[in-house]
């Protein structure tokens, strides 16, 4: 299901990347870190590589830009052995980000994300163009962000920025570590659909080490789950692997709870969403709030000149301004298409108020998704598992 | 605060996300700072207008008014600033590439002989290491200049060596991971990131020599330690504390100068 829908949007700007019995031992141990690894992650797909700590899926990681030399083995992308290059040449084609953002404190966001176009030489124009560019697309607005520093930013913020300026040079292999290890829930949450989104839009190849197995299921196509000496225990699609696990060492680290965790499989994009009263920021009060009566309403929802969702607000407070008004569009809790009814449920709970705002690409606003469309899903699927059964 | 999500309507609690971007600006003043910034030369300017009130006033023999002619005070003044200024560029140009050096690769396993051997320096007595050159290479200003130099360097090497390991080595591996060459990420991580240890480095060097200069007199190097020497050979009170007045304000003057370099050096942001 993953690997069809996101084929929806965007064409493939990723490149193939394998693996090719790679290994790496390091002088003085007994055992390999990585013994034998193979593996093919095909262009335009997210892989994530899970396992216990110590298993080598850092490492393997770390190969793949040569930030670790493999003791022996070839790595290739599209097709073209990464040894052919210097090390420094071959990271800059490669972006890389890391857990928490790792930005350098003493430059301001726009010099993080230039770094690597400057490195290549781009003109300043071409940078300055590509630096707004990407913190749109990681949502955050160019002119209040781009010459701020690293201090001035929250954790998500930081690390939205980190993704930028792994995006920067418009890698086709891109390798994420533990990226969103370092933020609160929510934020990792929200985040994650970000990442998602991006990536519907990019189709770029994404190598993401994480040790959180829901996270690996919700972003990756595929899962490739390791075992020490990064020995595969299994590499599959999300589906394939929570419906037949290879062995016990899988089936444990999935966890027991794995009838559950097809929740986190199915996408809010895959329910019907519903469609209450918008408004325009700027638009005149009355004909908005009578829209929003004869629709039987009690809240509007408010779309910025670009359609994305911005405030909503309860139809009281609509009507004490003459024209609908607009916040901050960091400040409204919202949940991408791509998010998990696990997401959804989760969004809906801190928000106290059973429904959520569902948006697209760059944040465009998609509906509105409520509570009961989500447990009647969920009694569907169970119906289902219980017929099949 | 008007209300930008959605609200609980009974009880008004806006339901939002913990990510919130903290409120500081890129550089950070503490009233500490701003004290330290202001202070010291209010105080300077007081204490030398009660000196400069003293000197014209009071009666002084002969001997005294020699030593305390306005000329005479400002040449051994100037000769003392030079000293100090010109042992601490030495220092800085010799202590910082080698601190430097001593974080590189191989180099990094000699670091503790050259900080022990640093050390060594410092611990010995300042009039000793003055004498040892002196009998070496002579008196004179360069003789002194040396002494200092070698008196200065280990404050300097050591926030340098340590400054350097003291950053965060994910900022490092993130520079490599980018692409960055070695001698990209030391000129472009981790020398800014390194600055503010290294230059209190320098105000510890600058104090350090500016005190010590006070001794090149016995070498025949000038510097405010004449007006203290003859007071104390010729057994006059008021030109042992003029003398002992104007090292202490030049030190001041001398710390001040290196706070206002440290604050102008840090990087933005950090």
């Amino acid at each position: 299901m993953t690997q069809t829908d996101q084929a929806a949007s965007g064409d493939i700007s990723g490149a193939e990347l394998r693996l090719e019995n790679v290994v790496k031992k390091y002088p003085g141990q007994k055992t390999p870190a990585v013994e034998s690894l193979s593996l093919t992650i095909p262009a335009g797909e997210i892989v994530a590589f899970v396992g216990p700590s110590g298993c080598g899926k850092t490492t393997s990681l770390k190969m793949i830009n040569r930030l670790i030399e493999p003791t022996s083995g070839t790595i290739l992308i599209d097709g073209e052995d990464i040894r052919k290059d210097s090390a420094t040449s071959l990271r800059r084609k490669i972006g890389y980000v890391i857990q928490g953002g790792s930005l350098f404190p003493h430059m301001s966001v726009a010099s993080n994300i230039a770094v690597v176009p400057k490195m290549l030489g781009w003109d300043g124009k071409r940078i300055t163009k590509r630096v707004d560019e990407l913190l749109d697309l990681v949502g955050l607005d160019p002119d209040r962000y781009r010459d701020r520093y690293p201090r001035e930013l929250s954790g998500g913020q930081q690390q939205r920025v980190g993704v930028a300026r792994g995006l920067a040079a418009d890698p086709p292999v891109i390798l994420m570590d533990e990226p969103f290890g370092a933020v609160d829930p929510i934020t990792r949450q929200r985040l994650q659909d970000e990442l998602i989104s991006i990536q519907r839009e990019l189709r770029k190849t994404i190598v993401c080490v994480t040790h959180d197995i829901d996270e690996a299921i919700k972003l990756g196509d595929r899962i490739l789950i390791l075992q020490e000496g990064a020995n595969i225990a299994q590499y599959d699609t999300p589906d394939a692997i929570l419906a037949a696990p290879a062995n016990d060492f899988v089936h444990d680290f999935v966890g027991a709870g794995s009838s559950l965790k097809q929740l986190s499989l199915a996408r809010v994009r895959s329910l019907e969403l519903i469609h209450p009263t918008t408004a325009k920021i700027g638009e005149d009060t009355g004909p908005a709030v009578r829209r929003a009566e004869q629709a039987g309403d009690d809240t509007i929802v408010v779309l910025d000149d670009r359609d994305r969702p911005v405030a909503w607000p309860w139809l009281r407070q609509v009507r004490s301004h003459g024209k609908v008004q607009g916040e901050p569009r960091e400040n409204l809790v919202t949940l991408d298409q791509a998010a998990t009814l696990n997401d959804a449920l989760d969004t809906m709970l801190t928000a106290a108020h059973s429904k959520v705002i569902v948006t697209g690409d760059r944040d465009k606003y998609l509906g509105v998704l409520d509570f009961e469309t989500v447990t009647e899903h969920m009694r569907k699927t169970e119906r289902e598992a219980q017929d099949h059964a | 605060m008007p209300e930008t999500r959605p609200v609980d309507p009974d009880t008004d609690e806006i339901v939002g996300d913990d990510d919130v971007a903290p409120a500081t600006s890129a550089r950070v003043i503490t009233r500490e700072m701003v004290l330290m910034l202001v202070v010291p030369p209010v105080l300077v300017a007081i204490v030398f207008g009660i000196f400069v009130w003293w000197r014209q006033t009071a009666e002084l023999d002969s001997v005294e008014a020699q030593q305390l002619r306005w000329s005479e005070l400002r040449s051994l003044g100037w000769e003392h600033v030079q000293l100090t200024v010109v042992a601490a560029l030495i220092v800085v140009a010799i202590a910082v590439p080698l601190g430097i050096l001593l974080t590189r690769g191989k180099f990094r396993a000699a670091s503790p002989v050259v900080i022990g051997i640093a050390n060594a320096g410092q611990a010995a007595p300042s009039v000793g290491l003055i004498v040892l050159l002196f009998l070496w290479l002579d008196g004179g200003f360069w003789t002194a200049i040396w002494a200092l130099s070698l008196y200065g360097i280990l404050p300097v090497l050591r926030n340098t060596i340590v400054g350097i390991q003291g950053i965060d080595p994910t900022l490092v591996e993130a520079g490599r991971g980018l692409g960055m060459t070695s001698a990209m990420t030391l000129v472009k991580v981790e020398l800014p990131l390194a600055v503010p240890v290294i230059m209190s480095g320098v105000r510890t060097a600058l104090v350090l020599i500016a005190g010590t200069a006070s001794l090149a007199c016995f070498i025949d190097a000038g510097g405010l330690g004449e007006v203290l020497q003859t007071g104390i050979t010729l057994f006059r009170f008021s030109l042992m504390v003029t003398g002992a007045v104007l090292i202490a304000l030049i030190a001041l003057l001398i710390e001040w100068l290196g706070r206002v370099l440290e604050l102008a050096t840090r990087p933005k942001g950090i």
